[in-house]
C-alpha cells in the first residue's frame, strides 16, 4: 500500500522559528556572481547541513520581499552563513550580492526544513548531486563531515556552468583527500583549460560511474534548479535507487 | 514592525495588492517543491481510497471511473509556504464533496496519502463547501507528472503543501495526526492569510 511507504523522516525539535535580526560580520566574494553572507545572530538555535533560513526584506515604504536561502555554512562553525547565487533580474538575489555589506541588518528567520538534512551521526553511504548554487546545502553537509572527522562514504557529482561560476572549487580540492570522500564535476558550457574530465549535462553513465550502486543502499541528496532536479532523480530512479532514498530541494528558476 | 532595510527597494507585483496574502511573492513561472522525486503513476493500476474511520467498507474509484464523475472547471489563486504566489491558475477535477458524498463518518479529520508515500492533514471542514478538489487538468492538458499528476489535491486557500501531489486517498482519524510538513514543523493549519507557516505562527 502507497501510505506504507513512508519517507524517512527527519523531525528536527520543535524550537520556534521566529524572526531574528541578523546582522552581517561579513561578505565574501565566492564567484563573479555569487557571495557568502555571514551574520551574527543573537539566540541561532543553532542547525542541522542542509537546512535553510528565510531572509525578509523590507522597503521604506512597507513593502517586503522574502526568500529561502540553505546554510552553507557547518553546525559546527558557529557562524549562520548562506551563499547566495545571482539570478539577472530577480527581486531579492541582486540585492543580496550586490547591495548587502558588513554591519547591515536583515531580518532572518530558521533554522526550516527536516528533510534535506544530514548528520554524520547517520553514516553513508550518500550520493550527492549538485546543479549550479545547488551545491549550497550539500556544502553544509560537507563541511559538516571534515569538521567531524567523518569517513563516511560520500560521493559529489556537480554540474557547472564554466569555471567563472563555480562555487568552492578550491575548497573541494583541499577536501578530498580525505578517506571516504570523492568529487567530481562536469562542465555543461565551458570547461577549464586542459580538462580531460566529463562535460555536458549529467547521464546515466556518470551516475553509475560515480557509485555506490544502488545495493549499498545510499541516500541521495539532490539539489538545483527544478528541471535539473528531476532529471537527475529520474536518473538515480532508472539506475535502481529507491526513490524513498532521493531527497530533493529544488531552488526554483528554469 | 520589520526595519527597514538598507537600500532595498523591491520590485512590486503590478496586480492588485488585496490578492496577495503577506509575505508572498507573485509568479509567472510554476515552481515544483517536493521532497523527494516525482513517482511513476500508472493510471491504469491507479486507484483513489477513502478509508479509516468510516461506516461500511472503504471506497474506491479506478481512474476512469474518476473522470466518469462530475467535473468542475474553476479558476483560482494558489499560494506555497516557499513564498510564491500563483494568481488565476484553471484546474479541472473533481469536487471533494462528490467524493464524500455517500460517506458516513463522524470524524473531523482527514489524512492525504499519496503515491511516493506523502501525507498531509486537514479538518474536514476545510476539504468540504466547494473548497478542496482532486484535479487531473491544469490550464486544459492533462496534470504533468512534476505538478503531481495524474491528479493531485487542489485546496486552494490554504498553503500549497496541502494540495498534496500524487494523491491517492483520504483517510479520516478519530483525531488530528499532522502529516509530513506538519510533523517537520510546518504549521497545522497553514491560512496564508493569517502568514501560518511554522508551527509557533
Ligand atoms: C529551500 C530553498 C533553498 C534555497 N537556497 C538557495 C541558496 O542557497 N542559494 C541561492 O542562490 N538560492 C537559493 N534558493 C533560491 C532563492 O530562494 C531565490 O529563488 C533566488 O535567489 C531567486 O530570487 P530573486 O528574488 O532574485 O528572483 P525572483 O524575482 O524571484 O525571480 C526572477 C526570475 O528568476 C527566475 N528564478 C528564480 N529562482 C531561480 C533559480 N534558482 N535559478 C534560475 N532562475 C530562477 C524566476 O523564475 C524569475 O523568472 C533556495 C530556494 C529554496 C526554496
Amino acid at each position: 500500500m502507497a501510505r506504507a511507504a513512508v519517507l524517512e523522516r527527519l523531525i528536527p525539535p520543535r524550537v520556534s522559528i521566529v524572526w531574528h535580526e541578523a546582522t552581517v560580520t561579513e561578505v565574501v566574494v565566492e564567484s563573479r556572481r555569487a557571495r557568502t553572507i555571514v551574520f551574527a545572530i543573537p539566540d541561532w538555535p543553532g542547525h542541522r547541513a542542509g537546512q535553510h533560513l528565510d531572509v525578509r526584506l523590507t522597503a521604506e515604504d512597507g513593502y517586503t520581499a522574502e526568500r529561502s536561502y540553505s546554510l552553507s555554512s557547518a553546525p559546527e562553525d558557529g557562524v549562520v552563513a548562506v551563499t547566495v547565487d545571482e539570478i539577472e533580474d530577480g527581486e531579492v538575489s541582486p540585492y543580496l550580492v550586490e547591495e548587502v555589506r558588513a554591519g547591515d541588518v536583515l531580518e532572518v528567520r530558521g533554522p526550516i526544513g527536516g528533510h534535506f538534512t544530514w548528520s554524520v551521526d547517520e553514516g553513508g553511504p550518500l550520493v550527492l548531486v549538485a546543479g549550479g548554487s545547488g551545491i549550497v546545502p550539500i556544502m553544509a553537509m560537507l563541511r559538516h563531515r571534515a569538521r567531524r572527522g567523518s569517513t563516511a562514504d560520500v560521493r559529489l557529482l556537480r554540474s557547472v556552468r564554466d569555471p567563472d561560476v563555480a562555487l568552492w572549487s578550491a575548497e573541494l580540492a583541499a577536501l578530498t583527500p580525505a578517506e571516504g570522500l570523492q568529487v567530481r564535476t562536469t562542465w555543461t558550457r565551458r570547461a577549464p583549460d586542459g580538462w580531460d574530465g566529463p562535460t555536458g549535462r549529467i547521464t546515466e553513465p556518470m551516475l553509475a560511474d560515480l557509485g555506490p550502486a544502488p545495493d549499498a543502499a545510499p541516500r541521495a541528496f539532490v539539489c538545483g534548479p527544478t528541471p535539473f532536479v528531476e532529471h537527475v532523480a529520474d536518473l538515480l530512479i532508472d539506475l535502481g535507487h529507491d526513490p524513498a532514498r532521493i531527497h530533493t530541494e529544488r531552488f526554483g528558476g528554469a | 514592525m520589520s526595519p527597514i532595510t538598507r537600500g532595498f527597494r523591491g520590485r512590486r507585483p503590478d496586480v492588485d495588492p488585496a490578492r496577495i496574502p503577506p509575505g508572498q511573492y507573485m509568479t509567472r513561472d510554476f515552481p515544483v517543491l517536493s521532497a523527494g522525486p516525482t513517482p511513476r503513476v500508472d493510471t491504469a493500476t491507479w486507484q483513489f481510497s477513502i478509508d479509516g474511520n468510516i461506516a461500511g467498507h472503504p471506497v474506491t474509484w479506478t481512474w476512469d471511473e474518476l473522470l466518469a464523475l462530475p467535473q468542475e472547471t474553476f479558476t483560482v489563486d494558489i499560494h506555497c509556504v516557499t513564498k510564491w504566489s500563483k494568481l488565476d491558475t484553471t484546474w479541472t477535477g473533481v469536487s471533494v464533496d462528490t467524493l464524500l458524498a455517500g460517506i458516513d463518518t463522524r470524524s473531523q479529520w482527514v489524512t492525504i496519502w499519496c503515491d511516493g508515500g506523502y501525507t498531509t492533514n486537514l479538518p474536514l471542514a476545510d476539504l468540504t463547501g466547494g473548497k478542496a478538489w482532486v484535479v487531473h487538468r491544469y490550464d486544459d492538458a492533462p496534470l504533468e507528472p512534476a505538478h503531481g499528476g495524474p491528479a493531485r489535491l487542489l485546496v486552494p486557500h490554504l498553503y500549497f503543501w496541502k494540495s498534496a501531489k500524487w494523491v491517492r486517498g483520504l483517510t479520516f482519524t478519530p483525531s488530528e495526526e499532522p502529516g509530513f510538513w506538519e510533523d517537520a514543523g510546518y504549521h497545522r493549519r497553514g491560512d496564508p492569510w493569517r502568514e501560518q507557516r511554522y508551527w509557533s505562527d
